[in-house]
């Protein structure tokens, strides 16, 4: 885990400061809420159906089981007792009173946390792989890249006042955890004759326009990142279109101009800026590595698992995941209960998976972008023990990439943008899909709902994807198939006519049966949809 | 309240500026405008003979002209560079580090709100052309000044 | 009817316009007719309310029932949250919102 010096700390304490100032200067009436707006999202206060919502950063989506408990002790004290991990990595408070919000910041400063470019049209909390640095695969750990961005996109300057918001994303393996292909920037980091550096792939993302990134270069070196992504920012901040929001990200520009022109612009910028010594030295990332250094592992432990206890047996086949460590795995924890909200986890749980992590994880955790949490670091032999505890607190689905772990956003319950719910869709699909037999047998099949077209929830990326609408005040439901978030990134097709809330499901559940009639040996769904296209699954929804 | 704020030593340039468009066209002018979208690197030729580049604001979240201001800096244009339009207090720290170093705002500043701003922040994460020490130079100082 | 809507600038509260105040009940809420832009604007200024606009509704013998469903899910609460929202304990509030 990163350690903030005194240098992180003051800067994150002056924003806490500013932010303080800004609220007591629109208490008292000295900001009108025009001149206001712009000062709060850039703190990710937001004012939301029906209050305020606060977002807080989890910087590449890596906790410490300190700033685990602080999150809940929060939602506690300052919220209605819950809090909800969003598909960015970060938190959301749905309660929030504003002039609460600056107590909030001092605290969340206290365990080395902020809020700080987690809205605005700037760059966004940098999101990554959840299995860095314990994945056998991955050509480096990424997270030291993740906290030389988080640091250099931080205030900065040129950048905070762009067309639209942007989102960058690290990786450094060749399974993509991330969605690395859908966003503004992607950069994956590769090794080349002993030397690291970063593929970078430009204009993906989601929203009504959504884009698979394209590459824009193989290779740039690892001590020259920050003057490659200065020279894509400011050809993105010059040329990028200002006049309409819904065309105003970067994969607008790049598909205007055309990946090569692009390229061609950064290329010119990026010969200019790499003489300008805008690139830390190779010591900062020298001085930020041993903060995410193995830990100290166990040596000789055995690999084996006792499986008398089903239930258990069935969770470890689901949620665990192979580490690079003998002896040890990885823990994904469901937040994905049948009937429940995705996503959302009560200050007890969120205190409880704070404790996990500090007595069986080395102090840590991650959040997914499929809004799941992770144990990095677990000894095989304490899994049982976890999984009791996950058990007591109704942590311990064991649904991991199955049809019921849905990504869903907040929709029309919470969110001022959605057109349609997200959430009674959610429940209702795994409430219909909740048999686990029925789960197994499907396999891997990843839903993603949205509750409007800004595509929060992924839609687009969803073996199966729903977008909510609203169709003459009425919610409605576009099904689409065959999108991917990972490596083999693709968007997906809209099937036809939309559905109302209980028909989605059931159209859903033809897709699923006609999967199961038709596939073939060891495919997924997304193989045999697209192995088969649209028109078959077609007919068995509106046939 | 602040209806004009400069970091120059000695007066503020007076001459009225012009257009890029006329001024890159055989004007005699040392005072140009940029407006948002122009581009800034058409004045590179001429930054000699420029006393003044006023790059407008037409709203405070069009951000094209901190990047035309740093474009300016970084190509060595030394005179005075003044943000006008909507400048708003909050923006007035990211312009000082893009290189604007005089400001006509639309509307007046609170004298005490740009003190404030202007000296919340001790240390800044990046290098640009203001001459600050970015953190990491801070953190090594033996690699980044000898 | 028109009714007159916005959040507690504080607190974030949905507030309702109830003809001498805020309440938090949208059935207390009153016919606003043509005063309403007026009124969220001086409402605005006082720091009584933030983002307050004019919503159509209409009056049933359920009370209050603004046009649209954003409203109603703002007038209730969050649909999937029943504890938390204004009815707790009415099973069937959720279906008011559709």
């Amino acid at each position: 885990m990163y350690r903030y010096d005194s240098y992180d700390q003051s800067i994150v304490d002056a924003r806490v400061e500013e932010f303080r100032d800004q609220t007591q200067r629109r208490l008292a009436g000295q900001l009108t809420e025009d001149q206001f707006k712009p000062l709060r999202l850039m703190n990710g206060l937001y004012l939301q159906l029906h209050a305020y919502m606060l977002r807080v950063a989890i910087p590449y989506g890596t906790l410490s089981a300190k700033q685990m408990r602080k999150l809940g002790e929060i939602a506690a004290k300052y919220d209605k007792g819950y809090g909800h991990f969003t598909t960015r990595t970060n938190l959301q408070y749905n309660w929030i009173k504003l002039a609460d919000a600056p107590d909030i910041l001092a605290e969340l400063a206290t365990v080395e946390m902020h809020a700080i470019q987690t809205s605005g049209n700037c760059i966004r909390n940098i999101s990554s792989d959840q299995y860095a640095g314990v994945s056998a695969d991955e050509a480096t750990d990424p997270r030291p890249w993740a906290e030389l961005l988080r640091q250099w996109s931080t205030f900065h300057p040129e950048f905070t006042y762009l067309p639209r918001k942007f989102k960058i994303c690290v990786i450094a393996s060749k399974e993509d955890r991330a969605a690395m292909r859908l966003h503004d920037i992607g950069l994956k980091l590769v090794s080349r004759d002993g030397q690291i550096g970063a593929e970078v792939y430009a204009g993906g993302g989601m929203g009504r326009t959504p884009m698979v990134a394209p590459q824009i270069k193989d290779f740039v070196p690892e001590d020259e990142i920050v003057s490659y992504l200065e020279a894509c920012l400011r050809v993105y901040n010059r040329y990028g279109r200002r006049d309409n929001k819904y065309k105003a990200r970067i994969k607008i520009l790049v598909h205007e101009l055309g990946v090569e022109e692009y390229k061609r612009q950064v290329e010119e910028e990026y010969a200019h800026m790499k003489q300008l010594g805008l690139n830390p030295p190779t010591e900062e990332l020298d001085r930020i590595r041993p903060f995410f250094a193995n830990p100290a592992y166990e040596q000789g432990l055995a690999d084996e698992i006792d499986r008398a206890d089903p239930a258990f047996a069935l969770w470890v086949d689901r949620q665990v995941a192979a580490h690079k460590q003998p002896g040890y795995a990885i823990v994904n924890i469901s937040l994905k209960p049948k009937g429940g909200i995705p996503g959302d986890a009560s200050a007890e749980q969120i205190g409880l998976v704070a404790d996990l992590a500090e007595t069986y994880s080395f102090d840590e955790l991650r959040v997914t972008h499929a809004q799941n949490l992770v144990l990095p670091h677990v000894k095989k032999a304490d899994l049982y023990a976890i999984w009791q505890k996950l058990d007591e607190a109704g942590l311990a689905e064991a649904n991991l990439d199955l049809i019921t772990d849905i990504i869903a956003c907040p929709g029309l319950d919470y969110c001022s943008l959605a057109n349609a719910r997200s959430i009674p869709l959610a429940q209702k699909l795994s409430e219909r899909f909740a048999d686990a037999g029925r789960q197994k047998d499907l396999g891997e099949l990843k839903v993603k709902i949205s509750g409007c077209i800004n595509a929060c929830g992924h839609h687009h990326a969803g073996h199966i994807g729903v977008l909510g609408v609203d169709r003459k005040g009425v919610e409605n439901f576009q099904l689409s198939l065959g999108g991917s978030g990972a490596e083999d990134a693709a968007v997906g097709q809209i099937t036809g006519p939309g559905f109302s809330e209980d028909g989605v499901v059931d159209a859903i559940e033809k897709v699923t049966d006609l999967y199961l009639a038709e596939r073939e040996e060891g495919e997924r769904f997304l193989d045999t949809y697209r192995r088969l296209g649209m028109k078959p699954f077609k007919e068995a929804i509106y046939g | 309240m602040v209806e004009f704020l400069s970091f120059r030593e000695g007066e503020a340039a007076q001459e009225p500026a012009v257009t890029v468009e006329s001024f890159t066209g055989q004007s005699n002018s040392t005072a140009v405008r940029i407006e948002a979208g122009e581009d800034a690197r058409e004045l590179l030729p001429y930054l000699d003979r420029l006393s003044l580049v006023e790059v407008n604001f037409p709203a405070y979240g069009d951000g094209r002209g901190y990047s035309a201001a740093r474009i300016l800096r970084e190509a060595g244009y030394e005179g005075e560079l003044r943000a006008v339009g909507d400048v708003l207090v909050d923006q007035l720290n990211a312009m000082r580090r893009c290189g604007f170093d005089s400001f006509r705002p639309d509307k007046a500043l609170d004298d005490a709100a740009v003190e404030r701003a202007l000296h919340r922040y001790a240390d800044v994460y990046q290098k640009t052309v203001d001459g600050r020490s970015p953190v990491w130079a801070k953190r090594h100082p033996e690699t980044v000044n000898g | 009817m028109k009714i007159l809507t916005g959040n507690d600038l504080s607190t974030g509260d949905v507030i309702w316009w109830a003809g001498d105040g805020w309440s938090r009940q949208v059935g207390e809420s009153v016919d606003v007719g043509d005063k309403g832009n007026d009124l969220a604007r001086a409402e605005e200024a006082a720091l009584r309310v933030v983002g307050a606009y004019v919503i159509d509704a209409s009056r049933d013998e359920g009370g209050v029932r603004p046009a649209h469903i954003k409203d109603r899910i703002r007038a209730l609460g969050p649909t999937v949250r029943p504890d938390l929202t204004l009815k707790p304990n009415d099973a069937d509030a959720g279906n008011w919102v559709i």
